[in-house]
């Protein structure tokens, strides 16, 4: 593939026919992704000796903690490639893929809660997971409410590129301050990181979840960021042509 | 240089002459407080327990308060658009600013803080580690809380939306202030909070303004 | 196999309320996100394609 080839995907006018090539083909991946995932979660591995049937919850859980994550780096990382090299297609991608992170964020943190009530007790534990796990969620808020609160699109692009730089920067020190706090008060007995010793049935259903949705996030971000390629570009003569051909 | 000069003389004189702006930010501080306990009652032992807290959070929001005011004025009537032609460095205007910012607005809650720490029985040692706790982490909180205030300039729904954006970002200094306060009343010392606090203001300092400059020139475009 | 009848997998153990809850949620949530996409993309077409039809009934493009 020449240089050439990948620059023209960087047009928000040819990145729309392939991201819609594209979706179809992740989403029926997600769903036999999801379809196996769940089989193997319910069905193949075992039941856990202490925490009995409900651990089976990690297998959303930990997932979904692991997407809000990786889908915040990579909306980072579209965002500094879009601030750095001035391409709108890095932002609108970034600003596509904010609400499923923060969707995952919290998935995350009701199904850490529904873990933690029958295990620990109480329907919210401040272990230092589940506390990182709220920061993000408030980070991806942040996020979508400063876009949302700019009118000027490009404005709005940047901005947004510089919040999502600033916070990826602060989330490791973020995490390490709330873990070195969770140790310090509480001691590390609760922890919902302690998961039952892994089986390695658990750890396949776990990845296989969490490709699954990862697989999808890319059909979700893909065909969000169509719809605001649409709404940006609408004034454009290849829009117009695309609606001539819709009705 | 002369620029940066009469920049800090500026806006020195402007926040004098702007006292209601500091003594509002101070009250505010007060008053906060001074609801807990009125929240929580009077027990000493729970107000002791809570008391670096409770002053650390009241800080954090007094501080993200007055930053509407970082620059506010100077978008309003222009003088924001001259500081970002003007040919010294951005990042050393913000700096200048954000400095002046945390003597008007923050400096007054980290004098105050000790005498509102005997409210909550606090005592000597822990009133000091308070102090310095605040001292060296309200800058930082200006620092980071001005990326927040370049970031919505003008905005509709500003004040909100900068603690949405910045109290995320405040939470590790939260963490380390109240921690070294708490750490030296059990007999840990504070020594370890307070160094992590000074590493946390030196990383400030370095990286903050240059992502404000560039936070400014987004938003003034 | 894990579970002896049908019904045993549905009482999780006893802890039906808080497994079925989380996943259940979780997946009413993402097909909640996408009904909520596929509204937008029909509102917006249908936004768009009456702009067009205006401007072209205006004669003004």
């Amino acid at each position: 593939m020449s240089k050439i080839n990948l620059y023209k995907f960087a047009s928000p006018a040819t990145f729309y026919g392939l991201a819609g090539q594209m979706i179809p083909g992740f989403a029926i991946l997600s769903a036999i992704l999801f379809a196996i995932g769940l089989y193997i979660s319910f069905f193949v591995a075992p039941t856990d000796a202490q925490q009995g049937e409900a651990y089976r919850i990690i297998f959303i859980h930990v997932p979904a903690a692991w997407m809000s994550m990786f889908i915040y780096v990579v909306m980072a990382v579209y965002a500094g490639v879009g601030l750095a090299f001035n391409t709108r297609l890095s932002a609108m991608m970034a600003q596509a893929l904010a609400p499923t992170g923060a969707l995952f964020a919290f998935i995350a943190l009701f199904t850490g809660s529904f873990w933690g009530k029958p295990m620990w007790g109480t329907w919210w534990v401040w272990d230092a997971r589940l506390t990182s796990q709220l920061i993000l969620f408030f980070l991806y808020i942040g996020f979508i409410s400063l876009q949302s609160a700019i009118d000027d699109p490009r404005r709005a692009d940047r901005a947004g590129a510089l919040i999502a730089l600033v916070g990826v920067i602060n989330v490791p020190i973020i995490y390490f301050s709330v873990k070195w706090w969770n140790t310090l008060h509480q001691g590390a007995s609760i922890s919902l990181t302690k998961a039952p010793s892994m089986a390695h049935t658990m750890l396949a259903g776990m990845l296989i979840m969490a490709i699954a949705c990862w697989t999808y996030t890319i059909a979700v971000a893909l065909s969000r960021v169509r719809l605001i390629i649409l709404e940006r570009e609408r004034h454009s003569t290849w829009v117009s042509e695309l609606l001539e051909d819709i009705k | 240089m002369i620029m940066l000069t009469w920049l800090l003389r500026r806006d020195l004189l402007l926040a004098i002459r702007r006292k209601s702006d500091v003594l509002t930010t101070l009250f505010f501080f007060v008053i906060m407080v001074s609801l807990f306990p009125l929240g929580v009652g009077p027990e000493p032992q729970l107000l002791k327990a809570m008391g670096p807290g409770v002053l650390w959070v009241a800080a954090l929001l007094a501080s993200m308060l007055s930053l509407g005011r970082l620059f506010a004025a100077d978008y309003a009537d222009g003088t924001l658009e001259q500081m970002l032609l003007c040919p010294e460095s951005l990042a050393l205007i913000v700096l200048a600013k954000a400095a002046i910012h945390w003597l008007a607005s923050e400096l007054p809650l980290v004098l105050m803080a000790p005498l509102l720490g005997l409210q909550f029985g606090l005592s000597g040692d822990a009133l000091w580690v308070l102090t310095l706790s605040l001292l060296l982490g309200t800058p930082v909180l200006s620092l980071v809380g001005a990326i927040g205030a370049s970031l919505t300039l003008g905005l509709r729904g500003g004040g909100v939306l900068v603690s949405l954006l910045v109290l995320p970002l405040y939470i590790p200094v939260l963490i380390f202030g109240a921690g070294a306060v708490d750490a030296s009343t059990s007999g840990l010392g504070a020594g370890g909070h307070l160094s992590i606090l000074g590493a946390l203001l030196v990383l400030a300092l370095l990286a903050t303004p240059k992502a404000v400059a560039a936070a400014l020139r987004i938003s003034l475009e | 196999m894990n579970w002896g009848s049908f019904s045993a997998f549905l009482h999780m153990g006893g802890y039906a309320f808080y497994v079925w809850s989380s996943f259940g949620l979780s997946f009413l949530l993402l097909a909640l996100e996408l009904l909520l996409l596929s509204g937008r993309r029909r509102t917006l077409l249908k936004r768009l394609g009456q702009i067009q039809r205006l401007n072209a009934s205006r004669g003004s493009k």
